[in-house]
Formats: C-alpha cells, sequence, structure tokens
C-alpha cells in the first residue's frame, strides 16, 4: 500500500515572489526546458485571450474560458511523455495544441462544426468532455488497460472543484485506484463551479483529503505556480510508471473570469479578490520569475507572442474557411455499421433540402 | 454440443468469444470469484484469470465508463450489469458518451463493448430485479439491442454482439435462464444482429414480441389455434430492427399485436406501431394492439402476475383484433 496519509495541506511552490519569498528550483529542467514551458503558457493564453475575442465577434460559439489555469495545464503537460494519455475536460479544450493538434481544429470544436473532430489516437488526447467528471473513468479504464497490456503510459484526467462531487469522479477514483492503474487525477480547484463557491462544494477541508479515502496519495499546488505543478505531476508520472498506481493533484487557483462566455459573475464573485489574483496571474508571474533567473527577455517575449498570436490567426481562417457540413456527417460517423435508415434519411432529407 | 439451458449458452458463448479473441474480457460485479450471481460467468475466471475476467468494485457507472478507457486501448469488453434495473447508474455514461463517442472522433475510433444483463420478471424477485428497461437502450442513440428468446439465440447474438464494431446492448430474459433445455451449436456460432425469426408461422395474426414474451405468445398461439392460425415473430434485434421480416408478417395477416412486458407509454411496441402506421397502413385489417404492462412501477412479486402480459391477456387482444 502507498503511504496516503497525511494529505499535503501546504501548497507546493517554487516560484517566489521576486522580494521576501526566494525562487526555487526543479531538478533537471534546463533552460531550454524553461523556456519550452514558457511558449506552452504563452500559447495557452493567447488560446485564450483570442478565443474571447472571437466569441465576441460571433466567430466561435460559446467558450469556456481558462485564463489563469495556463500554468496548471502546461505545467502537468510538460511533465508527461507522448505515450500519455490527456483527457480534457472543456476547460482545457486547447491542450491538444501543446501535442500539435491545429489551431483550427479546437476552434472548430468551438465553432460547432465536425471539423473540430480529432482521433484521439492520433495525439494521445481525448475528446473534450463535456459532462462534468464522466472522463475520470475513461482515464482510469485507459490506463488500467496500458497496464493490462504492459504497455508504457499512463493517462491524466483534468476536471475542476466541482466535479470532485459528482458520482463518476468517486467511480472513477476508486477504479483507479482499485486496479492500481497508472492514473493522474489533476483537479484545478478555482474556487468556483460556475456560481457555486468550493465551500458550498464541499465539508472537506482540502480536496486533496478526498484522496485518502481512496488509499490515493495526493499533492497540493500552487495552480498559478508551473513549476509545481510540473514537478507535482512528473512524481505523480513516476510513480505511475513504477506501478504505485494513481495520484491526485489538487491544483488551486482562482477563477478571474467568467466560467464561460455567456456567464456574468458579477451577480455572484468578489469583484476585490478578482483584482488581487489577476495582479498576481500565473504568465505573469512565470515571466518575471525567468527574468530573475536570466534567461527571458523583452526581445524573446515579444517573438514567443507573436509566434502564438501567428497560429491563432492561421488558425482562425482555417476554421472559418471550412466549407459548411454536409448533412450526410449527421449519420456517417454514428455507427461503424449504421442501420437502413440513414440512407433512407438522408436521401429523403437532401430531396427537402434540395441538395 | 447438445442442449442447454439459456444460461449455460451464454456462458458457452463467453467462453468461445474469448478462446478466439485475446481482446475480449468480461468486467462486472461478481463476474468473477462467484462467476455472476446466476453463474453467466461461471469457469471464465478460472479458465482465462482475473485480468480477463474481472470482479469490479460496485459501480455501475465505473464499469462501463472504465470500459470506454479500456475500448481506447484496444480491448473488447463485456460488461454484466447484475440485473436489469441496476443498469440505470450506467445509463450516464451510456448516453453521454457510450453512444457518442465514435460520432465525436468523426468515426475513427470504434467503441467494440457489449453490455449484458438479466432483465424482466416472473421470477419472485425484491423490488428492482423485475424491470424491462430496453426502451432506454433502443431510444439512445449509438446503440444497438438484441434479446434472446432462446438458448440457441443467446449464444449467437451474445457472440455477434462481442464481434459487432458497435456498442451492443444484450438482455437476457432471465426467467427463462434454467427454464428450458434447447439445442445450441456447439464451437462458434453467430446470430446476426437485425434479423428476426419466425418462431411459429401463421396466416390470420402475427403476435410481435421478443424475449420472455416470445415462449409466452407461442403458449397464446397455441390456445388460439382451434379458431385462428397464429404467427409469431420474435423480432430477436430491437436494433436494427427487422423491418422487412414485420412488414412482411403485417402483410401476410393484416392483423398485428404487440406484446412486451415493458410499461406501456413510450415502449418499444409504440416504435412498432408507428412503423406499421407508416408502411403496413393498406395491409391491416384493423387496429394494431399492444399487449404490455402497465404505466405503474413494477409491482411487488405477490401481484407481479397481475402486471405481467399473460396468454389469456393476449388471447382477449387477439380475439378482439379476430372479430374487428
Amino acid at each position: 500500500m502507498a503511504q496516503v496519509l497525511p494529505a499535503e495541506r501546504d501548497l507546493r511552490r517554487v516560484i517566489g515572489d521576486g522580494e521576501s519569498v526566494p525562487d526555487g528550483e526543479v531538478d533537471g529542467l534546463a533552460e531550454d526546458d524553461l523556456l519550452a514551458l514558457y511558449r506552452s503558457l504563452v500559447l495557452l493564453r493567447t488560446y485564450d485571450e483570442r478565443s474571447v475575442v472571437y466569441h465576441r465577434q460571433g466567430r466561435i460559439g460559446t467558450y469556456a474560458i481558462f485564463w489563469n489555469h495556463e500554468a496548471i495545464q502546461a505545467g502537468s503537460f510538460h511533465a508527461l511523455d507522448d505515450d500519455d494519455w490527456i483527457f480534457p475536460s472543456y476547460r482545457e479544450s486547447a491542450i491538444g495544441l501543446l501535442r500539435g493538434m491545429p489551431a483550427a481544429t479546437v476552434l472548430s470544436w468551438w465553432r460547432g462544426h465536425p471539423s473540430g473532430w480529432w482521433n484521439p489516437a492520433d495525439y494521445n488526447v481525448a475528446s473534450i468532455c463535456v459532462p462534468i467528471a464522466t472522463h475520470v473513468p475513461h482515464a482510469a479504464g485507459l490506463a488500467w488497460g496500458k497496464k493490462l497490456k504492459g504497455e508504457p503510459g499512463c493517462a491524466i484526467a483534468y476536471f475542476g472543484d466541482g466535479a470532485t462531487s459528482e458520482g463518476s469522479f468517486h467511480e472513477g477514483a476508486n477504479f483507479a485506484a482499485v486496479m492500481q492503474a497508472p492514473a493522474i487525477l489533476l483537479c484545478n480547484n478555482n474556487g468556483w463551479a460556475i456560481s457555486t463557491p468550493i465551500t458550498a462544494q464541499t465539508r472537506a477541508q482540502t480536496l486533496a483529503d478526498k484522496a485518502i479515502g481512496y488509499g490515493m496519495p495526493a499533492a497540493r499546488v500552487d495552480g498559478a505556480d508551473v513549476l509545481a505543478v510540473y514537478e507535482a505531476t512528473r512524481e505523480a508520472v513516476e510513480r505511475a510508471r513504477a506501478g504505485g498506481g494513481p495520484t491526485f493533484i489538487e491544483a488551486c487557483t482562482y477563477r478571474c473570469a467568467p466560467h464561460a462566455t455567456a456567464d456574468d459573475p458579477s451577480v455572484y464573485i468578489d469583484a476585490e479578490r478578482v483584482e488581487q489574483e489577476r495582479a498576481n496571474e500565473c504568465v505573469g508571474r512565470y515571466e518575471r520569475y525567468l527574468q530573475r533567473q536570466g534567461v527571458l527577455d523583452d526581445a524573446l517575449m515579444g517573438e514567443v507572442k507573436a509566434e502564438a498570436a501567428d497560429v491563432m490567426r492561421a488558425g482562425i481562417a482555417a476554421a472559418e474557411a471550412e466549407p459548411p457540413a454536409d448533412p450526410a456527417l449527421l449519420f456517417e460517423h454514428a455507427l461503424v455499421d449504421p442501420p437502413d435508415s440513414y440512407s433512407t434519411d438522408l436521401a429523403e432529407l437532401r430531396r427537402i433540402l434540395g441538395g | 454440443m447438445g442442449e442447454l439451458l439459456l444460461v449455460e449458452a451464454v456462458n458457452d458463448a463467453l467462453h468461445v468469444e474469448m478462446e478466439r479473441d485475446s481482446s475480449v474480457m468480461v468486467m462486472g460485479e461478481d463476474v468473477g470469484r462467484a462467476g455472476g450471481v446466476f453463474r453467466a460467468t461461471a469457469g471464465l475466471r478460472d479458465r482465462f484469470g482475473a485480468d480477463r475476467c474481472v470482479d469490479t468494485p460496485l459501480a455501475e457507472a465505473g464499469i462501463l465508463g472504465s470500459a470506454v478507457g479500456l475500448c481506447m486501448a484496444g480491448f473488447r469488453p463485456v460488461c454484466e450489469m447484475q440485473y436489469d434495473a441496476f443498469s440505470y447508474p450506467c445509463l450516464d455514461q451510456l448516453i453521454t458518451h457510450v453512444g457518442r463517442y465514435r460520432w465525436r472522433t468523426g468515426g475513427k475510433m470504434a467503441f467494440p463493448l457489449t453490455i449484458r444483463m438479466p432483465y424482466g420478471g416472473g421470477v419472485r424477485a425484491p423490488e428492482l430485479h423485475d424491470d424491462s428497461p430496453e426502451t432506454y437502450y433502443v431510444h439512445t442513440p449509438g446503440i444497438k439491442v438484441a434479446i434472446p428468446s432462446t438458448p440457441a439465440d443467446a449464444k449467437g447474438l451474445l457472440a455477434a454482439a462481442i464481434r459487432d464494431p458497435d456498442p451492443v446492448v444484450v438482455l437476457e430474459p432471465k426467467v427463462h435462464y434454467r427454464s428450458e433445455r434447447a439445442e445450441v451449436p456447439e464451437g462458434e456460432h453467430i446470430v446476426p444482429l437485425g434479423q428476426a425469426r419466425l418462431a411459429r408461422e401463421g396466416d390470420d395474426l402475427t403476435l410481435v414480441a421478443y424475449g420472455a414474451m416470445v415462449p409466452l405468445c407461442e403458449k397464446a398461439a397455441e390456445e388460439l389455434a382451434p379458431e385462428a392460425s397464429v404467427e409469431v415473430l420474435d423480432l430477436r434485434s430491437l436494433k436494427p430492427l427487422d423491418e422487412a421480416a414485420l412488414l412482411a408478417s403485417a402483410a401476410k395477416t393484416g392483423r398485428v399485436v404487440l406484446v412486451q412486458e415493458a410499461p406501456r407509454t413510450c415502449g418499444y411496441a409504440a416504435e412498432l406501431a408507428a412503423v406499421l402506421a407508416e408502411k403496413a397502413l393498406l395491409d391491416l385489417r384493423g387496429p394494431v394492439l399492444r399487449v404490455t404492462g402497465y404505466d405503474v412501477p413494477y409491482p411487488y412479486w405477490q401481484i407481479e402476475d397481475a402486471y405481467m402480459p399473460s396468454v389469456a391477456r393476449v388471447v382477449d387482444a387477439a380475439r378482439k383484433l379476430l372479430t374487428f
């Protein structure tokens, strides 16, 4: 049995504040690695900010904002190998970009266009999961399957604080633990499930405490500290690969943006707190860290941001250039072996549409 | 192979398919050490090991949800839901993912999983061991549904489900798990999905049924024999439906009584009635009638016989239609 008690109460941090709190460092991260992390952070930040703009311009549909969650996503991603499977929720919609998925694909998904489809096996990135926590058992199952086959690779599932109230979270976590599956359950605790604060979600002192009940080790990290997230995930991945089973990571951040473009948090959120958190958001914190380390200057910063902006410009252009989806796509991929009704329904639809 | 009970035929299918394909694994509550509460999976753990016949935690959404992940890892999971009414938690995964995931990947990823469960009443069991939940499954896009009524079909339909590239739900009439032995082909045996079986030929009226209602309809047909020649159509597969067989029988007899154990409203018989209304109207000599469970919760067993469609109720409906 792995040691599961006590769960960590203090948030792990690596990045200091440039004043009284000194910077730490993570073993084994060279300058190139630090900059690769930075590029991922900036790509995600740019994706998110541009997507909100595209939504306001009517170019994509309702969009789930992940501003100030980039450190959780990029930090954990960089602890993975290409063999490892990612199970994103809608909050991690763009994480596939870090595996080389075209921005147009994810933008198309938010445009409600079938060109937003991808083959999960092409990137080892599962489809974006909308119903809360229901992908946690998928990650457990995939990881368990990898273990049964003796194949390398683990699975990481991303979900929010509200997800830990769902039955699927419990069933998935328990399956992962019982099967000693090489899985990482990464909870981005941003304090809010739409308008419901964490205090109305649970009486547990920390979400990491829940892991104890599954016989699962847990870590708590500052979710705005990309290096702390990286380090905690790397430990979890190493444990998974060594046959130590799943790990629960609670990455704490604060939701500084609406839940989604359709949400107006002004009716429930504390605006002052949001301002404080925004001042200490995760990308800026890492920039200042890298500057203190002397590995990032203004020129490089500008270059990285310009590259990310180019990715998004090309991505939205490609997404908008997609021709309208053919109604045949309603039927084409629902079943490998479709019933006769699909062809008769499509023929009738085409006749009525005059196609 | 000789004569087998229906539950033995299920067990035989699992042995044959697991032997044939090492990616097939059985998972569920009590399926391993105990061999299933009905012993449908008996012997599998000894034969194929605890990793291929897995006693899972007691969590139906977890079973089906992890089966989705196992499909992604290249397995063909066969999930047992211990009872019909205990399967409801798995509907969460079934509706939100199992029926949709392939479409979501643009057809790039297949989910060849099977869900099998005992279903139906008449076994004098406690509450929630008696339901006929087929409509929930049939109504979910991306899912196929089969229900055998004989031991040979129980083997053949389950084997077809396991080999099918799409998710298939197989409901097994538990009241007939051990009611009768019948001939079952040895070794590999497939009954393709979407092919109905004419259980009894007749000219005057068709009883359409599936699962446990088929033997009941055969008895009703026998009772009606002195007054009418009654055909019994065993659908075997609810989705895809063998529409041609349904329409052919309706055209032949002109009178159709649909029999289901599930509650009436929006039950599978309602779908069949709609198909007949759309495509067989001019072949019919009278209204399409339904004999079904009532729109009430499945009752305690001291009064379940009053709830269940009976030979008397089927005969009564048939006579109404024959004298319409």
